[in-house]
């Protein structure tokens, strides 16, 4: 499990006794969210058939097994669960404590990509090679980082009953701390990631009640900021392509555009009910770039339909709703920061995943949660249901 | 655990979850909106687009089918070539549209640059040839006469030509045995066009892009068996153009062969005689004009008697029929289609109309005996016939007392039917016709098939014409606005002609009625019509519709589709009238017109039937006709500008009897040397494998002897006859062939539109 290696967990629990300690306590079983585990697993196995589906003749990457892909996608997806586990059996509560350590690592882990460590990925220089075939992207982790340092920071006080909203130095403090880390991935450049963590510490900031002078101040320099990298020309060609296309895919369909032409064909042609699993011709001529990845959720629109897209949608649907409803009926600030920032992750990562396949977002390279492949995005994605399995579960602190 | 947990949360931040709850969820509502838009709403559309983005055609062109002589010798097949072709869509994709390549792609083929250019350009209204006239999307061939040199030069340096492509492809090859050319009976290919390929969308025998399409001759009547069936392979292929599946797939089908009723060695011998006659008229004064006879055209019909049957078809001015393979060049283009190479194109053996002559009187022999009078009655056969101040000359004879029917065909009389059509028109009402006129010279005509098409299996014969009185009527409303205008009273005799035809053009003058008895005026014939009428009359009767084609032979040998003469009708004459004719045909070769050009010819074995006709064209010189048959054979001769019947084209049809016969000069028969000596009846013999045997043929090497044309003309042919009423022909029957549709622009067929009508009285 080398693709967890810079984010064990060892040392801030126990180490035995895990699966014992989950029997012992039936309650907890009963308290947990089950219609959310559900539609993660769900998201999980239809996304690997629809990995399977895209790779099964990507002889170049799958080294002549078909199932390469399906087994690694089932693979993450068994690993990731057996992270959400350990992070309900350790506790939101408990991870706070070790919110220094864990923002260390992850800073560490994105300032490694900068060095010759780190290795470029259509386009994206965001991950670390670690040999053997195992990338990582430590800028998954650093989502989970942020929302857990900042909600440590925003909700201490306010937990503890001194405030009754953070202070604005509280969130200043806090800001900060998010800063550093995004900045260092808007180097790699690694935009779209950027573009998620924007949003994750505007989904914090909102949830934690700060003032709303930060929110329209965060929001507006999030658009001052846009205007002027645009202006400025911070962008590499590539990102600015990009968007050229989404605005003008017919612009040049042999190049930008062709990427999101592409997906709308194989999406559009799917029709309602799709030309079945492993039948599409788009999917099986490899039009769709990156189909595995973040373009996932074509192979659904072609070959399962509207009815299958549909319910990929209405699977996201039901995790967002069950997140929402963790994020609103937890007693604690702290639960309620770490549960709003995942639901912010979550949604605007899908929304710009699904919604650049679509040709309504401009294309960048993000991930489907749960569906597309990708370990370390598996394995974020799974921590952060088991975050909000623990703030479910975790008795109230006053009770 | 309560259902409403408390809170210690203040209203702030209860408000902004709810906030980011209905944020949630109206992006979900979003995507989901697109999604169904994408997907329920325009979905059709996208599928059409994914379809065409993994379907890749593969044409595999058809074998197109051999055309066959009658013993199997391939006339038309394939031979494989290096061609070379250059992809429209890739040069135009590059800053100088392909330029640079195409300079560089000249230097190694070691052509011009504008003539590499030419060939790629497209056609359309104001580009002359040559251009390509096919699909824009199609590889146009630059040359198909590369060498192998050549084609490693741009095949290994690919880089230097990109959209250059040389590949060894079948192409059309008209192969000439035995010398024999053939070519406007074969007639050509050029691509297939925009037009056609929309028009023949829906049909049955639908065209590819890369098709070729027959343009004339057999190559066009029969185009659909000889065409084949494309092999289309639809591959499914991935993004990168690699085949994932095949999605469906049809075998190239070859086209069929056709086997014909052409005999290449007799083709090459009528090919031959023909030229070598109108080489020999022009050595021959035209005591008319002062000068050599110009023999510009000529054409000869070889026909099996008893079927109708195209043995060979000869056409001058010729051209070589390769010169269409591969796309034709702008100098062979202008050649073939220029006036000055006077339309080599043109099948003049059915396109060509003129005048009849006098191997028209045996349809005025049939129209007396219909009116009544005795085929053996005696009629007065002086040197000329006066109507009123007008003298009407004997011109092919001289006086020869009273004689039968069957002596003024054989002695070429025109005296003899002067008076008989003189008379008839006088009963016919003269100058104020009846109603309901009996008109005999004229419907026996039609009733010969005369102006209207034969039904021969070659596409664009011309019909021809008959000046009944309906024709003068229709005929005159079409231009008596211009005679009247240009026509003056008393003026020059241009001027004198169009006065007269404005007063009265519409009307059947005596002239008129005697001129054309005797095959001259405005009454127009093809060689294949007077070919199929003395046809019919050796074979007893009937008129078979002329046919090239003999069989439709599938590639594999196994459906053989013969095609069997047919017939459109009988000759309106009776057994006894035909053996009057039939006898007085052969007096004709043996003491009448024609004897002095059969001296020697083994009559009691095989008799010869013969008519010699001169016609008059105005403002030319004088058409050369030869009428004959056997009881196999039927051949036709006609020489525009040549000189008489007897005189330029006899010596020619004797040759190719004797070399069908294998006589020599003096009458004695080597059946070996014989190329037919019967007409062949079966077809070649077909392998199991479908392919067909043919015999080798050695290339036709003429007799060295020179032509025997010099001889001494005897009384009764008067070559040099000085036409005496000029107005005798008003019309200048020119080849009036339709236009082979494509490429080559239409030698426009000069009809008799402007000339003035015919003064006769």
């Amino acid at each position: 499990m080398a693709g967890t290696s810079g984010f064990s967990v060892s040392g801030y629990g126990p180490e035995r006794g895990l699966w014992a300690t989950l029997a012992a306590r039936d309650s907890l079983a009963r308290r947990l969210d089950w219609p959310l585990m559900f539609s993660a697993l769900a998201l999980s196995a239809v996304g690997s058939v629809l990995v399977w589906s895209a790779t099964r003749n990507r002889t170049d990457l799958n080294t002549g097994d078909p199932y390469h892909f399906f087994f690694r996608h089932i693979l993450n997806t068994g690993i990731g669960f057996a992270l959400m586990i350990g992070t309900i059996w350790l506790g939101h509560r408990t991870l706070r404590g070790a919110v220094p350590v864990l923002y260390g690592v992850s800073v560490v882990l994105v300032l490694l990509v900068l060095t010759p460590l780190g290795a470029t990925i259509n386009g994206a220089h965001a991950w670390i090679v670690l040999g053997g075939g195992f990338t990582l992207q430590p800028s998954e982790f650093v989502k989970i980082t942020i929302i857990l340092g900042m909600a440590m920071m925003l909700a201490a006080r306010v937990d503890a009953g001194d405030q009754v909203h953070p202070d604005h130095r509280t969130v200043a403090k806090s800001l900060g701390l998010a800063v550093v880390p995004i900045m260092i991935v808007m180097m790699m450049p690694d935009l779209g990631s950027v573009m998620v963590m924007a949003v994750i510490v505007l989904g914090v900031l909102l949830s934690s009640g700060a003032s709303n002078r930060w929110i329209f101040g965060l929001v507006g320099a999030g658009v001052v900021g846009a205007v002027a990298v645009a202006a400025l020309g911070v962008l590499d060609e590539y990102q600015i392509n990009r968007f050229a296309a989404f605005a003008n895919p017919e612009l040049d369909p042999a190049g930008v555009g062709y990427n999101t032409n592409q997906a709308r064909i194989a999406i559009g042609s799917g029709g309602l009910t799709g030309t079945g699993l492993f039948k599409g011709s788009q999917t099986t001529g490899q039009f769709v770039p990156e189909q595995q990845t973040d373009f996932v959720f074509t192979v659904a629109g072609e070959e399962l339909g509207f009815l299958g897209a549909g319910l990929i949608l209405l699977l996201l649907g039901v995790v967002l709703w069950r997140a929402c409803r963790i994020a609103r009926e937890t007693t604690e600030l702290y639960g309620t920061i770490v549960a709003a920032g995942i639901i912010a992750w979550f949604a605007f990562q899908s929304f710009e995943n699904v919604g650049m396949t679509l040709g309504i977002m401009p294309v960048a390279g993000l991930p489907l949660p749960f569906v597309s492949y990708g370990g370390t995005s598996m394995f974020a994605v799974w921590i952060a249901v088991g975050l909000l399995q623990s703030i479910r579960v975790q008795k109230p602190m006053s009770a | 655990m309560s259902n409403i947990p408390e809170t210690g949360r203040t209203p702030r931040v209860q408000i902004r979850l709810v906030v980011i709850q209905v944020l949630v969820f109206s992006l979900l509502l979003t995507l989901g909106g697109r999604l169904w838009y994408l997907q329920v709403r325009n979905g059709a559309e996208y599928t059409d687009e994914a379809k065409n983005n993994h379907v890749q055609q593969v044409v595999q062109p058809a074998v197109r089918g051999s055309i066959l002589d009658s013993q199997g010798v391939p006339l038309a097949d394939n031979e494989t070539r290096l061609v070379v072709s250059a992809s429209r869509t890739e040069l135009m994709k590059m800053k100088d549209s392909g330029k640079a390549v195409l300079i560089r792609l000249a230097g190694v083929l070691g052509m011009t640059p504008k003539e590499v250019g030419d060939k790629v350009r497209l056609c359309d209204n104001e580009t002359p040839q040559p251009c390509w006239n096919g699909s824009p999307y199609q590889p146009i061939p630059v040359t198909d006469e590369a060498t192998t040199q050549q084609a490693l030069q741009i095949r290994e340096r690919a880089e230097d030509f990109p959209g250059i492509t040389a590949e060894p492809t079948a192409v059309r090859r008209y192969a000439g045995p035995a010398k024999a050319n053939t070519a406007q009976v074969l007639g050509y290919l050029s691509p297939v066009t925009d037009e056609e390929i929309t028009k023949a969308q829906d049909t049955d025998s639908p065209f590819l892009r890369s098709d070729q399409v027959g343009r004339s001759g057999l190559e066009r009547t029969y185009d659909k068996y000889l065409r084949g069936d494309a092999g289309v392979t639809r591959y499914e292929v991935d993004n990168l153009g690699r085949v994932i599946g095949q999605a469906k797939s049809d075998q190239a089908e070859p086209g069929s062969n056709i086997v014909t009723s052409i005999d290449a060695r007799v083709q090459a011998v009528a090919e031959f005689e023909l030229s070598e006659a109108m080489k020999a008229a022009r050595k021959e004064m035209d005591r008319n004009t002062n000068q050599n006879y110009k023999a510009d055209a000529g054409a000869v019909v070889v026909l099996e008697s008893k079927t109708g049957r195209v043995v060979s078809m000869a056409s001058q001015p010729t051209y070589d029929p390769n010169a269409w393979v591969g796309g034709i060049s702008a100098k062979d283009y202008a050649k073939l289609t220029s006036k000055k190479s006077n339309f080599p194109l043109l099948n003049r053996g059915i396109q060509s109309q003129a005048a009849p002559g006098s191997i028209f009187k045996v349809i005025s022999s049939t129209a007396a005996v219909k009116a009544g009078y005795d085929f053996n009655g005696s009629y007065p056969c002086p040197s000329s016939y006066s109507i009123g101040n007008q003298v009407f000359k004997n011109f092919e004879s001289q006086g020869y007392g009273s004689i039968d029917l069957g002596r003024a065909l054989e002695v070429s009389c025109d005296t003899v039917f002067y008076g008989l059509a003189h008379k008839e028109w006088q009963k016919d009402g003269g100058n104020k016709p009846k109603k309901g006129a009996n008109d005999y010279f004229y419907k026996t005509a039609k009733e010969f098939g005369l102006a209207k098409e034969t039904g021969i299996d070659l596409p664009n014969e011309t019909a021809g014409r008959i000046p009944d009185r309906q024709w003068k009527q229709d005929f005159w409303e079409a231009n008596k606005a211009g005679w009247c205008k240009q026509g003056k009273k008393g003026g020059d005799y241009v001027e004198q002609l169009a006065y007269e035809g404005c007063l009265e053009g519409n009307r059947m003058r005596a002239g008129d009625a005697v001129n054309y008895s005797i095959g001259q005026g405005d009454t127009l014939v093809t060689p294949i019509q007077m070919a199929t009428i003395y046809a019919a009359i050796a074979n007893g009767g009937t008129m078979y519709d002329p046919s090239v084609g003999k069989a439709i032979v599938s590639p594999d040998g196994k459906s053989v589709q013969e095609i069997k003469p047919k017939s459109h009708g009988k000759l309106p004459i009776d057994r006894k009238l035909r053996d009057q004719l039939d006898k007085a045909l052969a007096g004709v070769a043996t003491t009448g017109s024609a004897a002095w050009r059969f001296g020697g010819w083994p009559q009691d074995k095989i008799p010869m039937h013969a008519k010699t006709g001169t016609a008059e064209v105005y403002g030319k010189q004088t058409t050369s006709w030869f009428a004959s048959y056997t009881e196999d054979y039927t051949i036709v001769m006609t020489i525009s500008q040549g000189g008489t019947g007897s005189g330029a084209s006899g010596p020619a049809v004797r040759k190719i009897y004797e070399a069908m016969y294998g006589l020599d000069a003096k009458g004695g028969q080597n059946l070996k040397k014989a190329l037919l000596p019967k007409p062949r009846t079966g077809l070649p013999k077909i392998q199991p494998d479908g392919t067909i045997d043919a015999p080798e043929v050695k290339p036709f090497v003429p007799d060295k002897k020179p032509l025997d044309g010099n001889e001494i003309a005897p009384a009764g042919d008067n070559t040099g006859q000085v036409p005496q009423d000029p107005g005798a022909a008003s019309t200048a029957p020119e080849d009036a062939g339709q236009a082979p549709a494509d490429p080559g622009q239409a030698p426009n067929a000069n009809e008799q539109l402007a000339g003035p009508p015919a003064r006769r009285d």
